[in-house]
């Protein structure tokens, strides 16, 4: 090596020179990542560090009319685990089985939860008992990645009673988080499912609050994150108050006994408020609250009577008998009949169309009855003559108008449509041109054939006989009165229909036995054919005749006697008008 | 030579300084929300290898120049044969597991040879390249100093520890450089690893290799030498796409991870994307002393060895980091002078290689930790816990006040030339 001073103190000065400019450079990465860029950084450490818990908010209170509570929120713990990788979050729940009930396909939930919201906790239970809280808080240091923490959890009280229309809440899936209406949800949170819990989904929910646990980089909770970033405590959801009468609903509930099956529903005639809505077998709402088991969902999903297909608002059925008003109304409304006129053919038994006899149900006959008569006694050969005066198009028309073919837009999810033909060409696609005969028009007259009820939409029709003519749109939730002219009849007319309606629930009529003391109850039974079995059971009616305070329909499917419907219909009457009279209505609710 | 010995105090001071800082951030990373108790108890282990350290620095003190010179060859076959051993009988450990880096007696590590092959290598390239008055003019002169190099540089690839292979090559070079060595020259010996490093692109290379073909047109070598050189450079980006298919998936993995660490965020790039978090996170004065919760919470990887300036860069901020930069920059230009000032060409040598390797060191692993450099584990000098890095790193501070005590009070004094 060349050793001259010079030469060796320029070398250690370039040397110096270079050490320094190399230590600077790096200084001035620092500075840009510690100075400049902190900010930024110091997020990315926070958020590294703070996992964010949600804290469900509990859901407003469903309430009846009095403010009786329908759906309640009740203590309840949900556990849930923080995991960076799938990997460990697996290890971690293998572990977790020695200890709580989780099955291979329980984990695999629990996996798909955490994919879907890595940064969150994944729910294991969302309903744990207190026993299993208290077992994973002994053992809170095998599993500090575990969240426990309470939960409000749905209950309700009355449980199958009011099932049918205040349906229950789950947990939001896959589904419904790539909705618009779920764009601001996060898996894991609990929603309404069915009923009015749907419905009003977006009122019950409340604004959910979070608050932030300190992690370690293996999901382990090291401390509540405290001041770092402030919890928001959630919102309650406010309190929904409906038109129910619960009395009332259950009441409903008991007259529908182990062997029946049906719907009924009661409302107001006027304000279209709904006072008691239920489908029997109902199922019990309480079961799905924190998951329902496969096994208990299953048997719903298989049981033969359907619980959990709602029979007041799904289910449609031909009206039969309690559609001869509509026939009424639409032949006086034309003019081809007035309540006082006999038909041609007096009634012995059955009416000859064509070559083909069409039965009366009452096979002695009914001999020759007015319009009013032939309403009381539910003569079918009256009728089927009235719907061969008016005409096919003239009777399908009508229907049309009273809205035979409209959902009634009552505020419950999954309501389904009527079926009405909509004009006389429905036949000749269903059935090809000069295929089908006159014989349509006797069935529909009689309310058979192709026309399917739901029974929220016969009692719909019946507001509008009790009132003037005008049909409310049915609510379970306080709202607006909404009315719609269904047709037009003068006093008369609408008088003598209800003298009718009254006659059937009197010992001249068809459900004599439906009959109350003192209280005059109008109505009109039916008994719909079914292919599948026996004859369904129908009766929609109102009471007190003059003044009706309420619109009672109930279907009994394989009811076979319209009678049978008319008895619930008027026990129900009966608990509502005498406990209107005990117990003045609350009027300040809703 | 009988000399006063007048210790190098401030020299000694700086490095202690380093030291004590190094061992409060050991004891800071073995803070952490779930202890670990081989981390946490670091600290302890890295003090007594300190009471180990002064203590040869004491003993190495007592080393005169001419018997470091003397000890110089041994030194260095002991510290080839040693890696030789660990080549065959090495086992990994911690970062570094898939490298062969640490001689294990009866399941126990006892150190890292590497460490002291590098002051080995310093003093025998120190001894070879002081033989002569001149310095080194062209690549026939860089045949010996070469090869002292080369053996350990390939002992070391072997393991593989690419870390430690980037010090030999640095202390090289700051050696020739030290030895008077024209840019060209150096130019010329890097020129075959450029090539090698740019053969990954063809049209890199060719712009490269048209410009080293300039550079000989106008400097005009000899032929010979021009020649070798020419056809260095064509085997090696020739060689280049072979050797790339040669390396290890994670050397590969490093080498794309440094140039983009998002590539792969969950493992390589974790480690780069998490010490950067730490330090960014850290702001002007840090998250306070044992308080960063990227440390804390086990976000920051390796945080008591590779890592460990990550500690410093969140806890203390940037005035921490300062601090420890001003210390290394100080401990630089103390050396500096030391070889300035050194009695004769040997121990001058000696002082600027330690440097060298030291500076290297610094400047990849700091560079790592913010990501300027790639990810190659290699410690921090007077930092990282290590038992044999803190050992050897007092065995040269020991051997560097050796150096300035025996060296002149200015330079030219001893009129040596």
């Amino acid at each position: 090596m060349s050793l001259h001073p010079n030469e060796l103190q320029r070398r250690g000065s370039s040397a110096a020179i270079l050490a320094s400019i190399a230590l600077g450079v790096l200084l001035a990465a620092f500075f840009r990542a510690q100075v400049i860029e902190h900010a930024e950084f110091a997020l990315q450490s926070d958020d590294n560090r703070l996992n964010e818990v949600p804290l469900p908010a509990p859901r407003g209170m469903i309430l009846d009319r009095n403010g009786q509570v329908i759906a309640e929120n009740i203590p309840g713990y949900s556990v849930s685990i923080l995991s960076p990788k799938v990997d460990s979050l697996r290890a971690t729940l293998s572990r977790l089985s020695s200890i709580l009930p989780l099955s291979d396909s329980m984990i695999e939930v629990v996996v798909k939860r955490h994919k879907a919201a890595p940064a969150r906790p994944a729910v294991i239970l969302s309903d744990a008992s207190f026993e299993q809280v208290s077992i994973l808080e002994e053992e809170r240091n095998r599993f500090p990645s575990l969240v426990i923490q309470a939960a409000p959890k749905r209950h309700y009280p009355d449980s199958q009673a009011v099932a049918s229309f205040v349906g229950y809440t789950g947990e939001i899936n896959e589904a419904e988080l790539e909705t618009e209406a779920y764009k601001e949800y996060k898996p894991g949170q609990q929603v309404g499912k069915a009923g009015l819990e749907l419905q009003y989904e977006s009122v019950l929910h409340g604004k959910d609050g979070s608050r932030f646990v300190e992690v370690d980089a293996k999901g382990r909770v090291v401390r509540q994150a405290g001041a770092a970033r402030p919890d928001s405590l959630p919102t309650a959801g406010p309190d929904l108050r409906t038109t129910i009468d619960l009395d009332l609903q259950r009441f409903t509930a008991t007259l529908f006994d182990s062997t029946m099956q049906g719907g009924a529903i009661a409302m107001d005639p006027v304000t279209g408020a709904v006072l008691a809505f239920h489908s029997a077998p109902a199922f019990n709402p309480n079961d799905f609250i924190g998951g329902i088991s496969n096994r208990k969902f299953q048997a719903l999903r298989t049981d033969k009577r359907k619980p959990l297909y709602n029979k007041a608002l799904q289910g449609t059925y031909p009206p039969a008998s309690t559609f001869k008003l509509a026939t009424a109304i639409i032949a006086l409304q034309s003019g081809v009949v007035g309540l006082g006129d006999r038909m041609p053919e007096p009634c012995r038994g059955s009416y000859k169309f064509g070559n083909r006899p069409f039965r009366c149900w009452e096979k002695k006959g009914h001999g020759s009855l007015t319009l009013a008569q032939a309403i009381e006694k539910s003569c079918d050969v009256y009728f089927y003559q009235l719907g061969l005066r008016m005409g096919l198009d003239r009777l399908l028309e009508g229907g049309h108008k009273m809205a035979f073919d409209e959902r009634t837009g009552i505020d419950l999810p999954q309501e389904n449509r009527p079926g009405w033909p909509a004009a006389a060409d429905y036949f000749n696609r269903r059935y090809g041109k000069g295929n089908w005969t006159n014989a349509v028009t006797l069935n529909l007259s009689i309310g058979q054939g192709e026309n399917d009820q739901t029974v929220v939409n016969m009692a719909r029709f019946y507001t509008a006989l009790a009132t003037d003519g005008h049909a409310v749109k049915p609510h379970v939730v306080e709202k607006p009165v909404e009315r719609t002219k269904l047709f037009d009849l003068t006093p008369e007319q609408m008088a003598g229909l209800r003298e009718a309606l009254h006659g059937v629930v009197s010992t001249r009529g068809t459900a004599a036995s439906a009959a109350l003391k003192g209280v005059e109850v109008a109505g009109k039974t039916g008994t719909g054919q079914n292919p599948h079995g026996p004859d369904h059971a129908w009766f929609v009616g109102f009471a007190p005749k003059n003044d009706p305070k309420i619109v009672v329909a109930v279907l009994l499917e394989f009811g076979e006697h319209g009678y049978l419907a008319a008895r619930v219909a008027s026990k129900m009457i009966e608990r509502y008008l005498k406990a209107a009279i005990i117990q003045p209505v609350n009027v300040t609710g809703g | 030579m009988i000399r006063k010995a007048v210790a190098d105090y401030p020299l000694a001071l700086i490095a202690l300084l380093l030291t004590a800082y190094g061992i409060a951030v050991v004891y800071s990373a073995g803070q952490t929300e779930v202890p670990n108790a081989a981390v946490a108890n670091a600290w302890i282990r890295q003090l007594t290898w300190l009471a180990v350290g002064m203590t040869a620095f004491l003993i190495v003190t007592r080393m005169s120049v001419r018997f470091l010179e003397w000890a110089a060859l041994p030194a260095y076959l002991v510290g080839c044969g040693l890696l030789l051993l660990t080549l065959i009988f090495g086992t990994g450990a911690g970062t570094a597991e898939s490298m062969k880096g640490w001689i294990t007696i009866a399941g126990r590590r006892i150190g890292q040879p590497s460490e002291f092959a590098k002051i080995a290598v310093a003093m025998m390239l120190a001894r070879v390249l002081s033989s002569t008055k001149l310095a080194p003019k062209n690549l026939a002169d860089l045949i010996k100093p070469g090869i002292v190099v080369l053996i350990p540089w390939l002992l070391v690839m072997a393991q593989p520890d690419l870390g430690t292979s980037l010090v030999f090559i640095g202390m090289f070079f700051a050696m020739l450089f030290w030895s008077g060595a024209s840019g060209t020259l150096m130019l010329f010996a890097v020129s075959p690893v450029i090539s090698l490093l740019l053969g990954g692109s063809t049209g890199l290379w060719a712009t490269w290799f048209i410009l080293l073909l300039v550079v000989v047109w106008l400097v005009k070598p000899y032929v010979v030498e021009g020649v070798v050189l020419i056809v260095a450079n064509l085997i090696m980006g020739v060689a280049a796409p072979v050797l790339w298919g040669q390396l290890k998936p994670h050397q590969k993995e490093r080498l794309l991870v440094f140039l983009d660490p998002s590539r792969d965020p969950k493992n390589s790039g974790y480690q780069v994307t998490q010490s950067r978090i730490a330090i960014g996170s850290g702001g002007w004065t840090g998250k306070g002393y044992t308080q960063g919760s990227q440390k804390r919470n086990g976000f920051l990887p390796e945080q008591h060895t590779d890592f460990i300036f990550a500690v410093v860069g969140e806890e203390l901020g940037f005035l921490g980091v300062t601090l420890a930069l001003t210390l290394f920059l100080l401990l630089f230009l103390r050396i500096i002078r030391v070889a300035t000032r050194a009695s004769d060409s040997f121990s001058s040598l000696v002082a600027f290689g330690l440097a060298g390797s030291w500076f290297v060191h610094v400047i990849v692993n700091v560079g790592m930790t913010i990501n300027v450099m790639p990810i190659t584990g290699i410690p921090l000098p007077f930092f990282s816990y290590g038992g044999s890095f803190l050992l050897a790193c007092w065995i040269a501070v020991g051997m560097l006040v050796r150096i300035s005590a025996e060296g002149r009070g200015r330079p030219g004094e001893l009129g040596l030339a």
